[in-house]
């Protein structure tokens, strides 16, 4: 399996801050992969870099060999690179479904004069549209919320339209940002089942997290954070009981005391 | 061109590009407190400039400028207490709105109390233009140019010095910071109405010596005084001052051109500037980008 | 969607007629404006420039220009160039759509391709001498030479197209920007607009008093004998027209397109994220309520025969955002019902014309506090709302009876 993204020597700079410092690392195909690390380590920053959202200060994002780090967000996401947000970006203006269907967006054609004119071919179209995002509703399990204005649904559901939004744009690799944010014990299982269940259809999935249980439960490989610079990266076992990490999280004289124990 | 002309046009710039700059400095008050363009500042200038008028028929001159900005003070606390204060969470648009009604809500009350006639002032001080170098410069000039300064400073020490002006900074900067320090904010909103207002008026007092008022004049002076606060970078005074008679000079000088019917264009090269500016760099001469990307829009 | 057929008014004098003519000529822009501010989510304060654009165009071209008959010629040759290419290569696309043919079929094609273009590019070129240019009088030279100008149809699509290519200019800078900075932008560019319309550039425009003369748009027709007098016969036409364009937009709305705008509105981030380039997407929704705006525009200049710069100042564009936000900026009939609501008060009310200013405001100022989606939505809400718990009332009285029974 080779490396589908790859990070090389990106860095990222706001002003006097410096958000990412020089950090490279490989996603493998069809691989989970987590990316933790304390708050303000520059983990949103990375996905909306590789997002497109805005451009590095310098380095390179290759996405199946092609570097996609300065290209606009909607054409990032045509290439075939998806993503969640943090704190929930739904269009709350729009339907479950229609939602979903944005996401469709960039592989559907009808055009302006095509939809005023309701021309036969866009009829079609549409009514494919319609099917497919019904679909992604089924599959996160939300079909029966698909008419409800997008706003009115508990928080952990609004998580779910934003991944069957996200999946609706057929991405290679899907980035989630923190999406069991907010999410009791139940839900989280469940999207870690979830995450699972998208890469078993053959995509990446990179996720960004805090809740422990998660990251170490389904990643296959985790990539740890802080101040913008790697730290350590591995399978969870090896990560979990490097010293940097320790230090990195719980401090100090913890990480020390752990250190002499094992 | 000789010398005399081309000071004959700087004056004339610096005349007017300081009501520009007041303007400016009126809408930076309220942006850096709010985040909002309050659309009615004109009419600040506008009211002042009545109110001016209305009041010097019954009192001298010394008495009628004080209770004329009073006037105005008055009013525009109340335009903020009865229409911003309640919309306080509302989207951009609906404030924008808001403000834009209040503009025609205040010039509509003054076409109704004034009528649609344009009125004028006698000079502050009283004879003949005086010569500088053989250009012709009206003494109200030296007034406009003096209570520009007097503003200026009066504005730097309040800001700087007194606490309610380190207050009004601290609000501006972080509203829920400021709050937890005991500032209420609700309070320095109002506050920076009522400043705005002051300055508006005082603007219109002092210019109406020299072009007439008018129910109408206040949207031009907005937009104008709006253009140069862009220009000199939104919510900087420095900036204001600097924009306000780069303006007032640039509308001046580009009457003068030599092509045909350059002076009716004057109105629009103040519009230029700004969707130059806002097209190319919105932040201003003076702002930086980054800066004016973390505002609240 | 219920089919809210407009119901022709038989009203007594041709006044209300007119009024209503009125009415619709706002609605046009306010429809398209609705798209822009209230599906799209941006906002433009200068829509009264693109109207002055159309108006000015059309009076311009159809009376201050005039032209030799062989000048007239080359625009036809060169409109009728330009769809024999176009029809050219829509032949071509239908023909390769099916696969690469074989050779005899290519050459065939080919050659049925180029007679067809030719053909469509000659009825081009004759309809448009013959439906684009009217007769305008001799030259100063005395001799009966005819000279020709645009006929108004020829003008409204020339006007179209300058509209267009304006708000492409301001449109592709402008669109960077968000909230206040749009705002005074797009106001920047209508007051501008107004300027120079009055500045009277290259003596075309009258300057302050503008200029008349302006010719008919559509000869005196009547449809079997009902239609009694213009009002009534503008009436039919900007209403019929509108209602096409409404069903049109409707199509549009709940299309990917639409989607695509309302993502706009719903966080530009986001569609981006998702694949909408809502760069193109915000350029189109101006560029679509632009021309309608312009199209309004020319109508204007063709139904009143006279332009000048005093209608399009910037209380103009103030009054159409009004009309769109007090129906309910992201509602297609509600920029209809505020456009009529508020164009019906305006001009009846114009015995208050004192207080017209200060009601303007007002009404700007309540509605924004108090519905702030719009008194057709927002209203309709409450409403809705209102009768709701009146029924749920109603039944609890008359339930809790047959309950127990």
């Amino acid at each position: 399996m080779d490396a589908i993204l790859q990070v090389v020597s990106l860095r990222k700079n706001f002003g006097g801050v410096v958000a990412l410092d020089d950090l490279s690392f490989e996603v493998r195909e069809r691989q989970i992969k987590s990316i933790i690390g304390p708050n303000g380590a520059g983990k949103t920053t990375l996905f909306n870099i590789i997002s497109g959202i805005y451009p590095p200060s310098s380095g390179l994002v290759r996405f199946k060999g092609k570097n996609v780090a300065s290209l606009h967000p909607h054409v990032v996401a045509r290439r075939g690179i998806s993503r969640t947000f943090q704190n929930l970006q739904l269009f709350a203006n729009m339907s479950v479904l229609e939602n979903v269907m944005v996401g469709r967006h960039c592989r559907m054609k009808a055009g302006l004069l095509g939809s005023a004119l309701k021309l036969p071919r866009t009829l079609v179209e549409e009514k494919l549209t319609v099917d497919a995002a019904m679909e992604l509703l089924q599959y996160v399990g939300l079909r029966d919320s698909a008419h409800r204005p997008a706003a009115t649904l508990p928080f952990g559901k609004q998580r779910l339209v934003e991944v069957a939004r996200a999946l609706a744009t057929e991405p290679t690799v899907l980035l989630l940002d923190e999406p069991a944010s907010g999410l009791n014990v139940r839900e989280t299982e469940e999207v870690g089942l979830l995450i699972q269940k998208i890469r078993d259809t053959g995509k990446t999935v990179v996720v960004v997290e805090h809740d422990m249980s998660l990251v170490m439960g389904i990643s296959e490989e985790v990539l740890v954070l802080d101040h913008g610079r790697r730290i350590a990266e591995g399978p969870p076992r090896e990560v979990q009981k490097d010293p940097e990490v320790l230090r990195v999280y719980l401090g100090e004289d913890i990480a020390h005391a752990q250190g002499a124990e094992s | 061109m000789d010398l005399s002309t081309i000071l004959q046009y700087i004056f004339a710039g610096i005349k007017i590009g300081s009501i520009y700059a007041m303007v400016a400095l009126g809408f930076n008050i309220i942006y850096n407190t709010t985040g909002i363009i309050n659309f009615a500042q004109g009419e600040f200038v506008m009211l002042g400039g009545m109110f001016m008028v209305m009041l010097s028929e019954l009192m001298p001159v010394g008495a009628a400028f004080p209770v004329a900005v009073v006037a105005v003070v008055i009013i525009a606390c109340i335009f903020e207490m009865a229409a911003i204060f309640p919309a306080k969470d509302a989207s951009v648009i609906t404030l924008i709105m808001i403000t834009i009604g209040g503009s025609f809500l205040l010039r509509g009350a003054a076409m109704l109390v004034w009528g649609k006639s344009s009125f004028a002032l006698d000079p502050f001080s009283p004879g003949e233009s005086i010569d500088i170098l053989g250009a012709r410069v009206e003494p109200q000039i030296m007034w406009i140019i003096g209570v520009l300064a007097v503003v200026v400073v009066l504005l730097a020490i309040f800001f700087k010095f007194t606490l309610t002006g380190k207050a009004m900074r601290a609000c501006a900067a972080n509203r829920a910071a400021a709050g937890l320090c005991g500032v209420s904010a609700e309070r320095m909103v109002l506050l920076s109405f009522g400043l705005s207002g002051a300055i508006g008026a005082v603007a219109g007092i002092v210019i109406t010596p020299v072009t007439l008022v008018n129910y109408t004049c206040g949207p031009m002076y907005a937009l104008k005084g709006f253009a140069a606060a862009v220009l000199g970078g939104l919510g900087i005074s420095t900036g204001a001052v600097v924009g306000g008679l780069t303006i007032g000079l640039m509308e001046c000088f580009g009457a003068a051109l030599p092509f045909r019917g350059a002076s009716s264009y004057k109105d629009g090269i103040a519009l230029l500037v700004l969707l130059v500016f806002l097209f190319v760099k919105p932040s201003g001469i003076f702002g930086r980008a980054a800066i004016s990307e973390l505002k609240k829009f | 969607m219920a089919v809210l057929l407009l119901v022709p008014r038989f009203l007594p004098k041709p006044y209300h007629v007119g009024v209503m003519v009125w009415c619709g000529i706002h609605s046009l822009v306010c429809m398209g404006l609705s798209l822009f501010m209230g599906y799209c989510g941006q906002i433009s304060l200068g829509h009264a420039g693109f109207c002055a654009v159309g108006a000015y165009m059309s009076g311009i071209l159809t009376t201050r220009l005039s032209f030799s008959p062989s000048l007239a010629l080359l625009f036809a040759f060169i409109i009728s160039m330009i769809i024999a290419s176009a029809a050219g290569m829509a032949a071509l696309r239908v023909t390769t759509r099916f696969g690469s043919p074989p050779r005899l079929a290519t050459v065939a094609g080919t050659i049925v391709s180029i007679t067809v273009g030719v053909a469509i590019g000659l009825a081009a070129q004759w309809l448009t001498v013959r439906w684009g240019f009217r007769p305008v009088g001799s030259d100063a030279s005395g001799i009966q030479t005819m000279r020709l100008s645009f006929s108004p149809w020829l003008a409204l699509l020339a006007a179209l197209v300058v509209t267009l290519l304006l708000g492409l200019a301001a449109g592709m800078p402008a669109l960077r920007l968000r909230g206040h900075y749009l705002a005074m932008a797009t106001l920047g560019f209508g007051v501008i607009i107004y300027v120079v319309v009055r500045a009277d550039p290259g003596e075309l425009t009258g300057g302050p008093s503008g200029f008349g003369g302006i010719p008919r748009l559509f000869p005196e027709f009547s449809i079997f004998g009902l239609v009694r007098n213009d009002e009534e016969r503008w009436y039919y036409f900007v209403w019929g027209i509108l209602i096409v364009l409404l069903v049109l937009l409707l199509n549009l709305v709940n299309s990917r397109v639409g989607r695509a705008l309302r993502s706009i509105h719903g966080g530009e981030t986001a569609a981006k994220a998702m694949g909408v380039n809502t760069g193109k997407y915000k350029i189109q929704a101006f560029l679509l309520s632009a021309a309608m705006a312009s199209v309004a525009g020319s109508f204007y200049a063709h139904y009143v025969r006279f332009v000048n710069p005093d209608p399009f100042s910037l209380v103009l564009s103030i009054e159409f955002v009004t009309m769109v936000v007090v129906g309910g900026m992201t509602n297609l009939w509600g920029a209809i019902a505020g456009a009529t609501v508020l164009t019906i008060l305006t001009r009846y009310f114009r015995v208050f014309k004192e207080i017209g200013l200060l009601f303007d405001g007002l009404i700007l100022i309540v509605v924004m506090l108090l519905f702030s989606e719009g008194l057709f939505v927002g209203g309709a809400r409450r409403l809705s709302a209102l009768v709701r718990s009146g029924c749920s009332k109603i039944r609890y009285l008359f339930g809790g009876a047959t309950k127990s029974a």
